[in-house]
Formats: C-alpha cells, sequence, structure tokens
C-alpha cells in the first residue's frame, strides 16, 4: 500500500487535502499530517513514507528547505527498498514554484487543490511509484546513487533558481550586481573592513553571517542569500545552504561510506559538509 | 541647494541678455549716444547685477519660501555693487573713465543708478515668483503622485495574493466540511475586503471611523487568520465601552496587525498570541499591539530606511498616517518584549 506524509501549516487545508486524496486515491495511506517543515523531515526520516506533500511556506523550515534537508538526511541505506520519496509541492500562490515545475516536468499542486488536478497528480506519482519499483533491482548494483533522490534534487534545484532567480550552480558571473571588494564588519562601534580576499568562507547562522578568514571570525548582520549575488560564483563556491567557500581554499574533498562529502581546508581545521544539492560539483577531472 | 550652475540659470542668463539688449535700444532712443556704445554699458552693467543676485542667491538663499524677504537687501545691494562693477568693466573693455560723468552731471548717474534699481528689483521679483510657482506646482505633482502610489501600495500590502489565496483555499474546505463556519468566515471575508478597498480608495488621513468599527475590522482580520492557522493563533481585543465612539483613521492599527501576524506568529512553529487594546488616560488615547511572536529584528525598531518592504512600509505609512492626523501630537513607540515577540503602541490626543 502506498505511503504518504502531508506537510502543511494551515490545519484546515492539511485536512482538506487528506479528505480529496482519500478520494482520488482510496489505496494510499497518509501516515502522519505534520505542521511545520521540521517536524516533516523528522516524521519522513522516522516513517519512510513514499510520497511527501510539502506546503511550501511554512513556519521555522519552508518545505524547500525540508525537502533539500531531507535529501541531505536520507539514508542511503534505504536505497534499494526504500527510494527517496516523491515529492510534491502545495502552494497557495506561486509563480515561481509554478514556472520551475512546469520547466521540470514535476509535480506541485495549487491550493485549493481541485479534484480534477489532483487526479492528475495521483496518475502521475502512480506512475512513477511503479517505475521506481521497477528500476530497484538495478541500483542495488551501486545503493549510493539514487534515482529517485537525484531526480528529486534536480528539481529542487531548479525550484531554488526560479524562488530566488539565481541558478542554484551559480553560473552566470555577470551578474547585475557589482561584486563586493570589501567587508563591513561592524565590532562594537566600529566598523571593521574585512577585505574579500581574506575570506575563507561564509556560513550562515540565523539573521547572520558568520564570515571566516585564516585567523579570525567576524558576524555579519545580513542573510547569507541576500550575500550572494554580490560573490563571484567562480571564487566562492556554494557547498550548503548555509555554507559557501572559497575554491581555492579547499584542500581535499572525502566521500564517506554513506556516499556524503565533507570539505577540509588549507588554513582552517573546519571539515565543511557538502550538501547532496551541491555534491555534483565536486568530480575528479 | 542646487548646483550653482543650472539649467535655471541658463535660462535666467539668456532672458538678463535679452533684457539688457532692450534697455540700450531704448536708452538709444532718449541720448545722443550710439547704440553701440550703451549696449556695451547695459550689458556690462546687466551682467553684473545678475552675477551679484545669483552669488547672493547661492549662498544666502536656500528656500525662496522662507528666505524670499532676504531679496530687499541682496537686491539693493547687488544692483549698486553691479553698477560700479558694470561701469569699471566697461572703462576696461573701452577705454573710457565714466567716472568723469559722475563728476559731470551727478544727477543723471544718481538717476540711472536708481533706475537700475528699480528694474533690478522688479526683474528679480519676477524670476522669483515665476520659478517659485514653477516649483511649487511641481511639488504639488509629486506630492499627488506619492500619495496615490501609497494608495495602490496599501492595497497590494492587504491583497497579498498569498494571504488572499490561502484564504479562499480555507473557504473551499471549510464548505465541504462545516457549511456554517465557512458562511461565518465568507462574512468575515466579505467585511475585511471592503474595508480595505473603501480605505485604499479614500485620501490619506482624510476621513475617520470610530474605535468600535476599527476592532471590528480587526476581528475580521484576526477571525480570518484564526481559521487558517487553527490553534497556533490565539487573540484578544480589548476595548472599553467610553472609548468605542473614539474617532480614529481608517485601518490605522492593521499595518500593525498584519506584521504581527505575518513576521511574528506565521513563522513561528508553536504559534502565540496576539493582543490589541485601547485605554485612555490623560487626555491622551493609547492603541496597543502585543504578540508574542517572533520579535523583531532590532533594525525594525528604527525608523525605516525609505527602499525596506513589506515590513518596512506598513510602519512607515503608520507613522505617516499618525503625522498627517496628529502632527507632533501622535506617536509611536515599537518595542521588542523581553520575552520575545513586539509591542506597539500608538498615543494621540483623545477626542473630548
Amino acid at each position: 500500500m502506498p505511503t504518504a506524509l502531508i506537510a502543511e501549516d494551515e490545519p484546515l487545508l492539511a485536512q482538506a487535502l487528506q479528505a480529496e486524496l482519500a478520494r482520488a486515491w482510496p489505496e494510499l495511506q497518509v501516515l502522519r499530517t505534520v505542521g511545520d517543515g521540521a517536524s516533516a523531515v523528522k516524521a519522513a526520516l522516522e516513517l519512510v513514507p513514499q510520497l511527501l506533500f510539502f506546503d511550501i511556506r511554512m513556519p521555522g523550515l519552508s518545505g524547500l528547505d525540508a525537502a533539500l534537508e531531507l535529501a541531505d538526511r536520507w539514508p542511503p541505506a534505504h536505497a534499494p527498498q526504500q527510494p527517496f520519496p516523491a515529492l510534491v509541492f502545495v502552494t497557495a500562490y506561486d509563480q515561481y514554484a509554478v514556472q520551475a515545475f512546469e520547466a521540470q516536468a514535476v509535480d506541485y499542486l495549487l491550493k485549493p487543490v481541485q479534484p480534477a488536478r489532483l487526479q492528475k497528480t495521483v496518475s502521475k506519482l502512480q506512475l512513477a511509484l511503479a517505475e521506481s519499483a521497477r528500476a530497484a533491482p538495478e541500483t542495488i548494483a551501486n545503493p549510493a546513487t539514487d534515482p529517485a533522490l537525484e531526480a528529486a534534487l534536480s528539481q529542487l534545484r531548479g525550484l531554488l533558481q526560479a524562488h530566488t532567480g539565481m541558478p542554484a550552480q551559480a553560473a552566470d558571473a555577470g551578474g547585475t550586481t557589482p561584486l563586493l571588494q570589501v567587508l563591513q564588519v561592524s565590532a562594537g562601534s566600529q566598523i571593521r573592513m574585512v577585505p574579500i580576499e581574506e575570506v575563507l568562507y561564509f556560513e550562515a547562522a540565523d539573521k547572520y553571517v558568520r564570515v571566516l578568514t585564516r585567523d579570525r571570525e567576524h558576524l555579519l548582520r545580513t542573510a547569507l542569500k541576500d550575500l550572494l549575488p554580490q560573490l563571484d560564483p567562480q571564487v566562492f563556491w556554494q557547498v550548503h545552504r548555509g555554507t559557501v567557500v572559497r575554491a581555492t581554499a579547499i584542500d581535499t574533498v572525502s566521500r564517506d561510506d554513506a556516499g556524503r562529502l565533507t570539505l577540509s581546508l588549507h588554513n582552517r581545521n573546519d571539515k565543511l559538509a557538502v550538501s547532496r544539492l551541491y555534491a555534483q560539483r565536486f568530480k575528479a577531472m | 541647494m542646487p548646483s550653482f550652475f543650472s539649467h535655471a540659470m541658463v535660462l535666467r542668463g539668456l532672458k538678463v541678455l535679452a533684457l539688457n539688449t532692450v534697455i540700450a535700444i531704448a536708452i538709444t532712443l532718449f541720448d545722443n549716444h550710439s547704440f553701440g556704445l550703451n549696449l556695451v554699458y547695459s550689458h556690462c552693467i546687466g551682467i553684473s547685477i545678475w552675477a551679484f543676485i545669483e552669488v547672493f542667491n547661492h549662498f544666502l538663499v536656500d528656500n525662496w519660501q522662507v528666505h524670499v524677504h532676504r531679496l530687499l537687501f541682496i537686491v539693493p545691494v547687488a544692483v549698486v555693487l553691479g553698477y560700479f562693477t558694470g561701469h569699471l568693466l566697461t572703462d576696461l573693455i573701452l577705454g573710457t573713465t565714466s567716472f568723469q560723468y559722475w563728476k559731470q552731471t551727478p544727477r543723471m548717474a544718481f538717476g540711472m543708478l536708481f533706475v537700475s534699481l528699480v528694474a533690478g528689483g522688479v526683474i528679480s521679483w519676477v524670476f522669483v515668483s515665476r520659478e517659485q510657482l514653477a516649483a511649487e506646482r511641481q511639488n504639488l505633482e509629486v506630492a499627488r503622485r506619492q500619495a496615490s502610489e501609497a494608495q495602490l501600495k496599501l492595497l497590494e500590502a492587504q491583497l497579498e495574493p498569498h494571504m488572499l489565496f490561502n484564504t479562499l483555499a480555507n473557504l473551499r474546505a471549510l464548505i465541504a466540511v462545516d457549511p456554517q463556519r465557512a458562511q461565518t468566515m465568507l462574512d468575515h471575508m466579505i467585511a475585511y475586503l471592503r474595508a480595505t478597498l473603501s480605505a485604499s480608495r479614500a485620501p490619506s488621513g482624510g476621513n475617520t471611523h470610530t474605535l468600535a468599527d476599527e476592532f471590528a475590522r480587526l476581528q475580521d482580520y484576526l477571525e480570518l487568520m484564526a481559521i487558517r492557522m487553527g490553534p497556533r493563533l490565539q487573540f484578544s481585543l480589548d476595548l472599553p465601552d467610553a472609548l468605542r465612539a473614539q474617532p480614529v483613521p481608517p485601518l490605522l492599527l492593521q499595518p500593525l496587525v498584519e506584521n504581527s501576524i505575518q513576521h511574528g506568529l506565521e513563522p513561528k512553529v508553536e504559534g502565540g498570541s496576539i493582543r490589541i487594546a485601547a485605554s485612555a488616560s490623560d487626555g491622551v488615547l493609547k492603541l496597543d499591539v502585543e504578540d508574542t511572536g517572533m520579535g523583531a529584528d532590532p533594525a525594525e525598531l528604527l525608523p525605516p530606511a525609505p527602499h525596506t518592504t513589506g515590513h518596512g512600509f506598513g510602519l512607515q505609512q503608520v507613522r505617516e498616517r499618525l503625522a498627517t492626523a496628529f502632527g507632533e501630537r501622535g506617536a509611536m513607540i515599537l518595542v521588542a518584549a523581553p520575552a520575545g515577540g513586539m509591542s506597539a503602541s500608538i498615543t494621540f490626543p483623545l477626542k473630548a
């Protein structure tokens, strides 16, 4: 029996989606309904559903961020038996999501969910489930690659790109925003000027960004996503939702048994995790 | 202060040159000097006077509305200085000594000075009043454009698509499971939309409604949000009966309540509560909006920068409307509550 998890912060809409799903797909078993992104990640890892219905705008962690986090934490041990769940985003109004999903030909649902439209989604999902069941024996050969996860990641890349108006793989260096040369970091009553050449990596910390140099650490009162367009994508690579690292500062990239990548740097002892979303960047030439 | 060499100044210069020529022609008609000589005198004196006036204006006049009386001494001083400088210039150009002329016919010389004074005064006054008129017209135009922009932004903020479609989606869900509640929700939505649309059409700060109306509209909005957010939102409205008839600018509190919901309570996983209360003491009405939400970024407590979106616009709008309606006697205070959450208080004089 197919299983699903619903993440939706508005109780009535969660209830309505569940009721519509029961009508459109009687065999589907909704394992749990949660109201925020963090709970969605937790519940998905615990229950291992085959389908995820994620609202995009949720408190705490958005549906998009929750999906990214889940992709990072999805245990590859599951891979043969339990591929990464098929993702359906549910959104009230989000032209970017619509664009992205249309381009990626993956599914999204617009609230209020229309029965006829939901029926289409259900057909697509049934097809996807049947296909992944057929493909499962082949993936045993290489448990580190999960085609469902790869598919989900490419959707997420597309969606991220549409959301931020910026390629997730940082391709256009000739952006319109001028590149930062110097960071102005407040230090007590002073403002310290930190040349961009000294920065080894940036790390998001709540509403702040930690700026790490060879021997110092500064705090910037900016969101990482606002800083990103001002960084040269050839010089600074995003390797995680919250980490942007200077490419030349990377010493080695190591892969663990679960297929996860970790970076170590030349001038610092820090280890940086690479999110699966950005892992494709690191391939030996 | 505009830069010294402006487009307007070049235009004034051209007008001065034309006037100087006219004056030279007029003088030639009445005296026995040649037109060429008069033309040189006229331009040298006219340009000198004009130059002095421009220089004085540049350093002494910031704003014509406030400083227009300074023309009373700028013009005479500039005319006298310009008159003599003009003569000196003419002497330099033509190799003459016009100061002979002061000795020979002082009456005539003083007459000419007097004529220059009158002409300088009249011309300056004409220039100033014309430019002032043009500036006023431009200000009015800018103000009108800003007002309509603000109205549009207000409407956009209120009819934010995400809010609208989510509310409709909830309504649709309710119709199936609880038609009675769906109807109630629809009624709140109708009242909310009506208030929003009529407020966006009314002249900003122009009309008022009662505090009871204001609280009823806030209740509509909060009821809608409570259906959407379920148990994550609690709210209370506290309006003493004595204050029900107090007039307030319509939807004054709406942006504060929306901020509390959108930036305080909606993003908070466990949700929270919002409390809206009115109180009065010492002839001052106090309206409080307090939430237990995410709290504020310290930057939001400062007066907003003009480019801030969403959050900043709502607060800026409340500040502007308070200033329009009550001037110095209206105030808004935003405080980050120590336990998290935000607290906003608006105060203005009570209407007796």
